[in-house]
């Protein structure tokens, strides 16, 4: 019997250790509240007790205050864009060119990202009001696949002093 | 570590647990705790001169909670702050090294975990050595079966317990610590830390003696821990009350076990200790935490009242 010596094998440079973990999520209150708010076609945004900032969605605490979010806000799902990208290359589900944008919903304090569609990717602009478009209500399920996209809305854009924060 | 030129005290600590939070994420569980705790020694965030926690991601499933768990705390403007993959206890080893700097005076401690999402004796199993031993999925209770078989074996114990299911239960604990004066300013009942060290063994349990803790042992000498009164031993399963009563050279002393949450139970053990001195119940108290795996990593606290 020949012994093969290391030396000929060479060294091991991948090992496979398929290793999986199954958990069950929850997504805590607030997000439980944001999610069930989803389903019935509304936006619920919390209010911090101490800095007054609205956060869409929902966490349960402020993350600059260190308090809890108790006051429920519902928002009109209007927007405006306050950065945007453009990407030329597609994506699974998703035929390019398409746009992704941070919008300012009316009314919250933080950004929120999704897509603007109906629109030639040349025409969207910061300050570029918007609208969500959701899906039809009997396909509306607890998660954000309700809002399919953003699409513009006639209206002015909107003066740079109140998105600047968020550019 | 000993004689601190910086003593520090724990000053307030609050802590919850439940067999398994069904409805609150770790920023809501953990929130309530951190107030609490914050409340007790009148500090706000902005007060605090240093943040570390302990957690694992892995527990609950849901990678960055560690980040995630910050608007817990209120990081803006930005504080200073670090984390551990270790039970808070460890964390609470690093404060009290981080305040013996003259420009911090104060610190947050916390740890939070929600195993129950998830099935802890396999998570566990990621911990162990990836090529030669995580790929064979041995769960933690079986590793701490060969720990008690190991402990029956010797013919050093006697009565060694059977090994339970591993505990799990979500909570967390938050302690906050203090320099000093400023610790007597915040509290007429400091428990202060007059000594605190951590060891850690070998992470493949083949080249380990498993019948006994040199790294437990060891911590406890270096943090001075000769004489307490009483100890607080974290001990995820029963058996190891035996050992460590052993290898800390407890006697009868009275000892006080607990598991607590993975991640949790260990500072919970400091926190319960220091809840003991500051009532007067003993004067020297020892606090003993553990991670890895058949108590791989250790560390020892010792505790006593006083001005």
């Amino acid at each position: 019997m020949t012994e093969t010596t290391d030396a000929a094998l060479g060294p091991v440079t991948i090992v496979e250790t398929p290793i999986s973990l199954d958990f069950s999520y929850t997504p805590g209150v607030a997000a439980s509240r944001f999610l069930r708010s989803l389903q019935q076609g509304k936006l619920v945004g919390q209010r911090c007790p101490k800095c007054q900032k609205v956060y869409m969605p929902p966490r349960g605490a402020c993350s600059m205050c260190g308090v809890a979010t108790d006051e429920e806000v519902e928002l009109s799902g209007k927007g405006t864009v306050t950065t945007f990208c453009v990407t030329r290359i597609p994506s699974p589900g998703l035929e390019a060119p398409y746009v992704s944008a941070w919008i300012l919903l009316d009314g919250a304090d933080i950004t929120s990202m999704f897509l603007i569609q109906e629109v030639d990717p040349a025409d969207v602009r910061l300050g570029m009001r918007v609208e969500p478009v959701w899906v039809d209500d009997s396909d509306r399920k607890s998660d954000l696949g309700n809002i399919k996209y953003y699409r513009p809305i006639d209206e002015p854009d909107a003066e740079y002093d109140t998105y600047k924060a968020y550019v | 570590m000993r004689g601190f030129q910086r003593p520090v005290a724990i000053v307030a600590s609050a802590s919850f647990e439940t067999p398994a939070e069904p409805a609150r994420n770790e920023v809501e569980m953990l929130l309530p705790v951190i107030q609490k705790a914050m409340g007790e020694a009148g500090l706000t965030q902005q007060d605090v001169g240093f943040t570390v926690s302990g957690s694992s991601d892995y527990l609950q499933g849901f990678p960055f909670a560690f980040v995630g768990a910050l608007d817990a705390v209120g990081a803006w403007p930005p504080i200073r702050e670090s984390h551990l993959e270790m039970d808070g206890a460890f964390a609470l080893a690093e404060a009290i090294a981080v305040l013996q700097h003259d420009n911090i005076d104060t610190a947050l401690v916390y740890a939070f975990a929600r195993p129950s999402r998830g099935e802890l004796d396999r998570t566990l199993a990621l911990q162990l050595d990836p090529y030669t031993v995580a790929p064979l999925n041995p769960d933690a209770r079986g590793l701490a079966g060969l720990q008690a078989q190991a402990m029956r074996d010797s013919g050093r114990y006697a009565d060694v317990p059977d090994v339970p299911p591993t505990y799990v239960a979500d909570g967390a604990t938050a302690v906050v610590l203090a320099v000093g004066d400023r610790a007597r300013e915040l509290t007429a009942t400091p428990a202060w830390i007059t000594g605190i060290d951590h060891r850690i063994e070998a992470p493949a349990l083949g080249v380990r003696d498993l019948t006994t803790s040199v790294s437990a042992k060891r911590a406890a000498e270096h943090a001075g821990a000769a004489g307490a009164d009483a100890a607080w031993l974290h001990t995820p399963y029963p058996h190891q009350e035996l050992l460590l009563r052993e290898a800390l050279g407890l006697g009868d002393r009275p000892v006080h076990c607990a598991a607590g949450p993975m991640m949790v139970g260990g500072l919970e053990r400091f926190a319960a200790a220091a809840r003991a001195v500051a009532a007067g119940e003993v004067t020297k108290a020892l606090a003993h935490a553990t991670s890895g795996p058949c108590l791989q990593q250790n560390v020892v606290g010792v505790l006593e009242g006083g001005k």
